[in-house]
């Protein structure tokens, strides 16, 4: 698919874990404002891709440019990417020793060098959006999978970042828990936030979806608009995939 | 009892002595010891080459020889440092391994996802490590860390052998004044167990300060 304006591209990607070939010449672009979601089989390499992305895994063959720049190596260069690449993961990984509050404020004033009250100023707005205000002084386990989840969107969203990525961030929480979630998400996708999300939600790949990239064995197999995709579905694995998960 | 009552002031020096071992070695062993676990984990190869070839070599040499090393071989170098210095240094380098290791089981305890948030937010090695994963890790690792200390408060005996002033020492003149066997180490071990179950009391009074509430 044409992409007006580039933010993410990757290009020939192509990682290994062993022998297991997990990501296979993958090229993909994803415009700035734009919802890309990721979906696929477990063990087709979506959430590595994801990953990738913010080099947390490495690749060995391929170009990844954020922005017109290329990942750098290991060190100050990726560490500065990175807090422009927020990231959301499936099991949330809020500091487990710190409040809510200073989830959110640690990497504001470590990273981004703000004074600790215009942190946390800064972390009780993102905490309000997310409907969390009031747990501001909890520690992370007093909280539910919910909200911590959302804790974690404020703590990504804290470093101004230029894209999300969202790493199956409801694929963890109960059944009740996971609108609240994708409300953030969505609230999120209609700001216009570039935003890279791997899921099984189907619903927020309708809604809230620019593109829909659908992954198997490592590669990716179509790359449309939501519409398109969920009701005429070209690749037979990925009518394997729809028939699947929409029966129920 | 009258071993201890008419000796008191020589047996007050090596307890003086064995507790300002224990508390500089303890201190070396803890700088050198988060040092080194940092090292360890690093991701440049180097350093975690160096870490490892650090605890090999100290954990595995036995500390009297270490001593001899310390004590006999430095000076050959041009290092000439009073032998409580080199004491320190030897008991200081040879726990520092056992402290790294304690404090590398404590980080490997840490959830990896910790670290990778912590990443994925712009911090870097040194920030990750100091303010999201050694805190949490130092709640895990008080007990190992308690137990070592307390081994390197009795192996500082060793020291004595080489004229250091100590506890442990003070036996060999009150033998030769001719005082029960028996009740001079009886006394000896008081004290060496004054030392131990101070720093017993102090590790119980962090670990239910910090300790991980289960």
């Amino acid at each position: 698919m044409a992409v007006v304006d580039p933010l993410i591209e990757l290009r020939d990607v192509n990682k290994f874990y062993g022998q297991l070939h997990v990501l296979q010449d993958i090229n993909l672009t994803i415009g700035r404002g734009e919802v890309v979601v990721v979906i696929g089989p477990s063990g087709s390499g979506k959430s590595t891709l994801c990953r990738t992305v913010n080099r947390l895994e490495s690749i060995e063959s391929g170009t990844i440019t954020i922005d017109g720049q290329p990942l750098p190596e290991e060190g100050k260069g990726l560490a500065a990417l990175r807090a422009d690449v927020g990231m959301v993961f499936q099991s949330f990984n809020l500091f487990a020793h710190k409040t809510v509050l200073a989830n959110v404020s640690l990497a504001q004033i470590k990273v981004r060098r703000r004074k600790k009250d215009e942190a946390d100023r800064r972390s009780r707005e993102l905490l309000e959006r997310v409907g969390l205000a009031s747990q501001a002084d909890k520690y992370p386990a007093q909280l539910s999978g919910g909200q911590q989840q959302r804790v974690a969107i404020a703590r990504a969203l804290a470093m101004d970042p230029k894209v999300m990525l969202f790493d199956e961030p409801t694929s963890a929480l109960d059944p009740e828990m996971i609108n609240e979630v994708l409300e953030v998400m969505q609230q999120l996708a209609r700001d216009g936030m570039t935003m890279v999300v791997v899921t099984h939600e189907m619903g927020f790949a309708r809604s809230a979806a620019n593109r829909v990239v659908f992954m198997a064995d490592g590669r990716c197999i179509e790359d449309r608009a939501p519409e398109d995709f969920f009701n005429h579905p070209e690749s037979d694995r990925a009518k394997d995939f729809l028939s699947k998960i929409l029966k129920h | 009892m009258d071993v201890l009552t008419d000796n008191f002031s020589l047996y007050a020096e090596g307890f003086l002595g064995t507790v300002r071992l224990t508390v500089y070695s303890s201190l070396l062993a803890l700088v050198l010891g988060f040092l080194m676990a940092s090292f360890r984990v690093a991701p440049v190869g180097s350093l975690r080459a160096i870490g490892t070839v650090w605890v090999t070599v100290l954990r595995n040499t036995p500390l009297t020889l270490l001593f001899f090393a310390v004590l006999l071989g430095l000076p050959r170098f041009g290092l000439v440092l009073p032998f409580t210095v080199f004491a320190v240094i030897a008991l200081g380098c040879y726990t520092s391994a056992f402290i790294c290791e304690a404090l590398r089981s404590g980080i490997n305890t840490v959830p990896t996802g910790q670290g990778e948030a912590a990443r994925s937010l712009g911090m870097s090695f040194g920030q990750t490590l100091t303010s999201v994963v050694l805190p949490q890790a130092f709640r895990t690792v008080i007990p190992p860390v308690g137990s070592t200390l307390i081994a390197l408060a009795k192996n500082s005996a060793i020291a004595g052998a080489f004229s250091v002033t100590e506890l442990l020492g003070t036996y060999k003149t009150l033998s030769e004044l001719g005082y029960n066997i028996i009740w001079t180490f009886v006394w000896i071990a008081v004290g060496y167990l004054i030392i131990t179950l101070t720093i017993s009391a102090l590790f119980n009074v962090l670990e239910k300060r910090y300790g991980v509430a289960r």
